[in-house]
């Protein structure tokens, strides 16, 4: 379903990136990169409010010629920053929206999960945390 | 090696198969691991740990069906402990039903393995209800009451949490890697709430320990580290309705028969285990020691059975152990003498600060009565003959001329008192008003019914007295003799134990010493 899963900080920086071993992994992180300017036009366009809720999944950003860009700007409650996901779904499958959504929400559990270990920081790469590798898996690798 | 005796104690510890000696470097391994890093212990992690439980399994406790199981799970280790990654996998096969046992390990989707985990543990309580597989993960008594001690030193509630900094700060302290106890972290903390309560936290302290021990860390958390399993197999007394009221609600019915008895025999234990918490390792508390061993004693004899017995002296034995290694001659010998000793309070310290108070009342007593009755004894009476002293002082009680006489008769009343176990506590308090009162001992020697031996007191204090009274001062002269000789012996040897400890600690200080960092002035 997903080919590449994103995690990325406010700063812009990603704090966790995977993609599909077969592809090209630079094109999906220029993806990504590029598709964080969509997230900010959507969310400037929304205005503040809607930037204050816990769930804000902005949906499909842009279909690109390959892939479906969705992505999930979701706060942190944490108030640390706010951390936008991005998914790059291929076009190979139409799934449901709920079903992105219920991915999406996975994601943001598994987020938490991991927000809630003290012994990772905010701000660091989400590399220690194989609950969170493992849903990622799972999801990536439904298609396969 | 290190590892592999750690890996058979912690084996052999259900079974008793392995000395006391064994459990020693055990124990040790877990203080020094926290104190410095232990390059055996990182040496040993290049090794294959995952060896050491193999060697067990023949020694393994009799209620532990492992036989089918460890088959499988030797052949899966010895064939995967080549591959570093691989150990890990090992525990995934094996977690599953025997039929898959034989699957390539890593080819199962990782994303199962949390639910089949559960699905097994579920179903090996099913089958059978003491065996699991997964030794090394296996939490012994001694090991939950070390947790428990540094969790009630982080948390005083027991059934209350340790939030995520404290717990961070605490467990770095094992010097594990950040990644490492991130990753205990995640899965220990079966709720994800950033917090650890009691079962969550001893999982964690287990994980670390097998990690400092050189043990890989599994992928999942181990059917016998699950915070319900951990609540069934080790229930505290006072935290039971607590803590059941928590996690009862996925416990099987026959969760673990061989536990609930060890509950049941172990509940008069973990009663006086609660004090025993309070001594830690790193922590000299001379009088939290002497209750220690003075718990150690009546408590070998309160278990009747035998089983219960030896996990009685097995608990006294490594508790004493790692305190003094001499006590647990100590805790043993004392366990034969005490004819029936009730069970012992909650409460230590009132018993080590009554011993202050009876010493205090001590040099007043034979001011008072230099022609009087049996002086107090040198010391209370430690936990055996205090019967026999309630009883003798009962009997000399009635006889005896007023005050002075009740005056001293009440000081080792009042010492027996708090060694004496609770039933006659309150009823040795009462000596002293009943005493003055001139009233008659009967409630005590009611309550001391069964008297049995009667020791003689070598030193002999009194002489004099009323002339009706000298036969009945004679004999209870006699018997406050042989209770205080007993008292002076079970003096020294629990000064001699106090000065063990002392050495240990002196030691154990030094040691710190060397390992933190020198400043230069």
């Amino acid at each position: 379903m997903a080919v590449c899963i994103a995690v990325i900080a406010k700063e812009n920086y990603p704090l966790y990136i995977r993609s599909t071993p077969t592809e090209n992994k630079l094109k999906f992180h220029y993806m990504v990169h590029t598709s964080l300017d969509v997230v900010d036009e959507k969310i400037s366009a929304m205005g503040k409010a809607l930037v204050d809720q816990r769930e804000l999944y902005l949906g499909l950003l842009y279909p690109t010629e390959d892939y479906k860009v969705y992505l999930s700007g979701q706060g942190v409650c944490q108030g640390g920053p706010t951390v936008a996901r991005c998914t790059l779904g291929s076009d190979n499958l139409k799934p449901l929206r709920r079903k992105k959504k219920e991915m999406f929400r996975k994601l943001h559990n598994s987020y938490t999960d991991v927000m809630c270990n003290p012994f990772y920081n905010p701000g660091d790469r989400i590399q220690s945390s194989r609950a969170f590798d493992n849903m990622v898996t799972s999801m990536m690798i439904q298609v396969c | 090696m290190m590892s592999k005796n750690d890996g058979e104690i912690r084996f052999g510890n259900p079974a008793e198969l392995h000395g006391t000696k064994v459990q020693i470097p055990y124990l040790t391994t877990e203080k020094n691991s926290f104190k410095r890093m232990d390059d055996e212990d990182k040496q040993q992690e290049t090794q294959s740990p995952t060896m050491s439980p193999l060697a067990s399994p023949p020694s393994s406790p009799p209620h532990y069906q492992r036989v089918p199981l460890n088959h499988g799970y030797s052949k899966l280790r010895s064939s995967a402990e080549q591959m570093h990654p691989a150990p890990y996998e090992a525990r995934q096969p094996l977690v599953q039903p025997e039929g898959s046992s034989s699957g390539g390990p890593g080819t199962k989707p990782l994303r199962h393995q949390a639910s089949l985990i559960r699905s097994f543990s579920v179903e090996r309580e099913l089958q059978d209800n003491s065996s699991y597989p997964d030794e090394p993960w296996r939490i012994t008594e001694e090991q939950r009451e070390y947790y428990v001690n540094q969790f009630r030193s982080l948390q005083p509630d027991p059934s209350s949490f340790i939030s995520g900094s404290v717990a961070k700060n605490f467990f770095t302290k094992s010097k594990l890697s950040i990644p490492e106890l991130s990753y205990i972290w995640e899965l220990s903390d079966a709720d994800c709430d950033g917090a650890l309560t009691l079962p969550e936290f001893c999982a964690a302290f287990h994980l670390i320990v097998a990690r400092k021990n050189g043990y890989p860390l599994p992928e999942g958390l181990p059917p016998t580290l699950q915070p319900e399993y951990l609540q069934a197999a080790f229930p505290k007394p006072k935290w039971d309705c607590q803590l059941f009221d928590s996690y009862s609600e996925s416990l099987p019915a026959n969760q673990q028969p061989r536990d609930l008895n060890r509950m049941e025999k172990t509940s008069v234990k973990d009663m006086a285990d609660l004090p025993v918490p309070t001594q830690d390792v790193t922590s000299d508390d001379k009088q939290a020691l002497k209750s220690t061993i003075n718990e150690a004693l009546p408590k070998d004899v309160s278990e009747d059975p035998a089983t219960p017995k030896d996990s009685n002296s097995l608990k006294a034995r490594p508790r004493s152990r790692s305190y003094s290694s001499t006590s647990i001659e100590e805790a043993m010998k004392r366990g034969e003498d005490p004819p029936t000793p009730p069970p012992r309070p909650q409460k230590t310290h009132s018993r080590a600060s009554s011993l202050d108070l009876n010493k205090v009342f001590q040099p007043s007593v034979p001011a008072t009565k230099s022609g009087l009755l049996p002086p107090p004894p040198a010391l209370p009476p430690r936990p055996c003959p205090s019967q026999s002293e309630q009883v003798s002082e009962a009997e000399l009680l009635p006889q005896l001329s007023r005050a002075p006489s009740q005056a001293a008769e009440s000081s080792p009343a009042k010492k027996d008192v708090p060694y004496s176990q609770p039933p006659s506590k309150p009823i040795r308090r009462k000596f002293r008003p009943e005493n003055q009162a001139t009233e008659n001992q009967e409630p005590s020697t009611a309550a001391s019914g069964p008297a049995s031996a009667a020791t003689m007191k070598p030193h002999p204090t009194v002489q004099k007295q009323s002339s009706k009274q000298k036969k009945a001062i004679q004999t209870a002269i006699r018997k406050n003799k042989e209770a205080n000789a007993v008292l002076a012996r079970l003096n020294s040897e629990l000064q001699q134990q106090l000065k063990e400890v002392h050495q240990e600690r002196i030691a154990l200080e030094n040691q710190l010493e060397q390992l933190r960092p020198v400043t230069v002035l």
